[in-house]
């Protein structure tokens, strides 16, 4: 192998990259424009018709609760609440979301607590329909604070002082620090979109530098030169590399900047709650565990790719590996998995599940390192392949 | 000088089992000679010359090439090597200049060789007009210049064509035949294959008439005219083909 050779590759597929319009669009444009156009777009239009939705009154029925004239009233009088007169189909008017809620009323409501028995207020809503849960929502504050006021009267009126009702009450607050409370939360998080975003950064370059050569006939024309099959394995996979880094890259930083963006103009409060502040040896410890998993996805995709005739072709087989990303990265971050001998052994898994303890500031170093290895050694045989891969005439030259 | 001897290649294929793509080829090609390599579409023109490039490797037999061995030294073969063909093509997004550049660094060339042999071979092949233009924007014939430029930066001894004037129209395929007979006169070893009749009776000085992997005739134009008492190349082609049909 000559490193030369290989550094002259590179430096042509580089310069080559930088021409295509398509590259610079898959690694600059749309996640440096795009995203936070879809993060702040998509977060604003959220907020804007939540907002609309609880200007909004919620249209209710109400069943039953003619002798009890006192609630209903202050029913009525309740802002948000808009009662439309009681129709017998009110259910199917729920499920055909006309209505936000059905109430029913049982009989003689508003003498329950002379009578000393207790009464059931029924609220019919569908489930998961935001107006209909909003609707839900404002109806049941209605009543416990209608309960609540009943609860005080009675108990003014008999003499007894009212914290009966809440003799103590419970006051739970965070003591850790907000950053490494935002770091445990959205760590995790961070991490999946580094797995994806490498993941996806080497998709394009890998299909182009393989299939895509082969389909423009310059394979053969680089195969004629001295150059090894080898230093051409590894000039190209320098280049995917250099593409999935920077496009990591670029998306963290555009997204970051989105999230603050967004939590600024959400608020003094959100804008607190985004100050993160990452400890910098857990840092540096992903950032070693994501380098060997960033090459075994380089040089996978070079291989796969290298299968393909075309680049058309070549999508079909690559499109299916995301998945295959995505899933362990997914069940990483599942309650409940946790890293043992046998998950440490999983690529992608076990940098996933070892993240997750290393942003919670634990460092199981034993693991750590067995993960590193493994990895390594995931990733030389994935360089293994793509070069065998690269000496197959049945690949190069499939027909 | 390239040697030829017993060189054979065998694919595998799903459907159609083991395919003899070249089978027992032996021949040979001097400096200062042209040697034409003659035969249907699929008769193992492109095999033969892909294994002499050491683009493919031989499944048994073995050839040498500017003195080097196809099977044992591959890398030395390509680098004393100039191949073209038309599935040999052009990065698009490189200028013609880079394309010849790359190709010079990976001869091995150092910066001030390349810009000379440059030079030398921009402003012979009139070049020096497109120099900076991508190459997908320029004309076939254009391009198939640029394509020499790159087989020539290293100044190689022996020169392979795989069909290069395929596709081309008449004033573009003219460049290529002038410029391989230009390679002969300067002492270069040239093979070259083709279909065209017309284009081995102007350039050949050897012929290899090659049918279903196979050596089936070879000679010069004159001994195969005597051999086959045929006049023109034509007759010759068909009557060997016929042979080697009737015998595979």
């Amino acid at each position: 192998m000559r490193i030369r050779n290989s550094l002259i590759v590179y430096r042509k597929e580089l310069r080559d990259m930088l021409r295509d319009k398509r590259t610079i669009r898959s690694m600059v444009i749309i996640p440096v424009i795009a995203m936070p156009l879809i993060i702040v777009g998509i977060g604003t239009l959220m907020g804007h018709l939540e907002q609309e939705a609880k200007k909004e009154p919620s249209k209710v029925m109400v069943s039953g609760g003619q002798d009890s004239p006192k609630m209903l009233a202050a029913l009525q009088n309740v802002p948000d609440i808009q009662i439309s007169p009681y129709q017998s189909d009110a259910k199917q008017e729920v499920s055909d979301k006309e209505i936000g809620a059905l109430v029913e009323i049982p009989a003689g409501f508003d003498s329950v607590l002379s009578s000393n028995k207790t009464a059931q207020v029924s609220i019919g809503y569908y489930e998961n329909d935001d107006k209909s849960e909003l609707a839900k929502e404002r109806l049941q504050q209605f009543f416990d604070d209608y309960r609540d006021k009943m609860a005080r009267a009675a108990l003014t009126a008999r003499g007894m002082p009212t914290n009966l009702l809440e003799p103590f009450t419970v006051a739970a607050t965070n003591i850790a620090p907000p950053s490494k409370v935002s770091a445990a939360a959205i760590g995790g998080w961070i991490l999946y979109m580094v797995i994806i975003f490498s993941f996806s950064g080497a998709m394009y370059p890998a299909m182009d530098l393989t299939a895509g050569e082969k389909e423009r006939g310059t394979l053969e024309t680089i195969l004629s030169s001295p150059v090894s099959r080898t230093d051409l394995v590894i000039g190209k996979f320098l280049m995917v590399m250099t593409a999935s880094i920077i496009t990591t890259a670029l998306s963290l930083t555009s997204m970051g900047a989105s999230i603050a963006w967004a939590g600024r103009s959400a608020g003094a409060g959100a804008d607190a709650a985004f100050k993160l502040s990452f400890d910098p040896t857990s840092v540096l410890a992903i950032v070693i565990l994501l380098v060997p998993l960033a090459v075994l996805f380089a040089v996978v995709l070079i291989a796969v790719a290298l299968l393909a005739k075309s680049y058309r072709e070549a999508q079909t087989y690559v499109s299916p590996l995301m998945f295959l990303v995505i899933i362990p990265a997914i069940v990483g971050a599942l309650p409940g998995v946790e890293l043992n001998w046998k998950t440490a052994l999983i690529p992608i898994l076990n940098v996933s599940l070892v993240s997750k303890e290393i942003f919670a500031a634990t460092y199981h170093w034993s693991y750590i390192a067995l993960i590193f290895a493994t990895t390594c050694l995931y990733a030389a045989i994935g360089i293994a392949a793509a070069v065998h891969m690269f000496n197959r005439e049945e690949v190069l030259f499939r027909t | 000088m390239i040697q030829a001897t017993q060189l054979s290649k065998v694919f595998r294929d799903k459907k159609r089992g083991e395919i003899r793509a070249v089978d027992g080829v032996s021949f040979m090609c001097r400096p200062g000679e042209i040697y034409g390599l003659l035969g249907a579409n699929g008769a193992g023109k492109t095999t033969t010359l892909r294994m002499l490039a050491t683009i493919l490797a031989p499944s048994a037999g073995t050839a040498t090439v500017a003195g080097f061995d196809v099977v044992k030294q591959p890398q030395e073969v390509r680098a004393h090597v100039g191949f073209l063909s038309t599935a040999t093509a052009l990065y698009d997004r490189l200028t013609a200049a880079e394309t010849v550049e790359y190709f010079g660094q990976l001869y091995g060339l150092d910066a001030a060789t390349i810009a000379r042999r440059t030079n030398e071979i921009f402003k012979a092949l009139d070049m020096d007009e497109f120099r900076d233009r991508r190459c997908a924007k320029l004309s076939t014939g254009m391009k198939q210049k640029v394509s020499i430029a790159r087989t020539l930066v290293h100044d190689p001894p022996v020169m392979i064509f795989d069909e290069p004037t395929n596709g081309l129209d008449v004033m573009a395929a003219r460049s290529i035949t002038d410029f391989i007979r230009q390679c002969r006169d300067r002492g270069k070893t040239v093979i070259f294959s083709t279909h065209v009749m017309s284009e081995v009776e102007r350039l050949c000085d050897s012929i290899g008439i090659i049918h279903s992997g196979r050596m089936c005739a070879e000679g010069t134009l004159e001994e195969l005219k005597g051999r086959y008492r045929k006049d023109n190349l034509e007759d010759i082609f068909i009557s060997v083909s016929e042979d080697g049909h009737a015998n595979s």
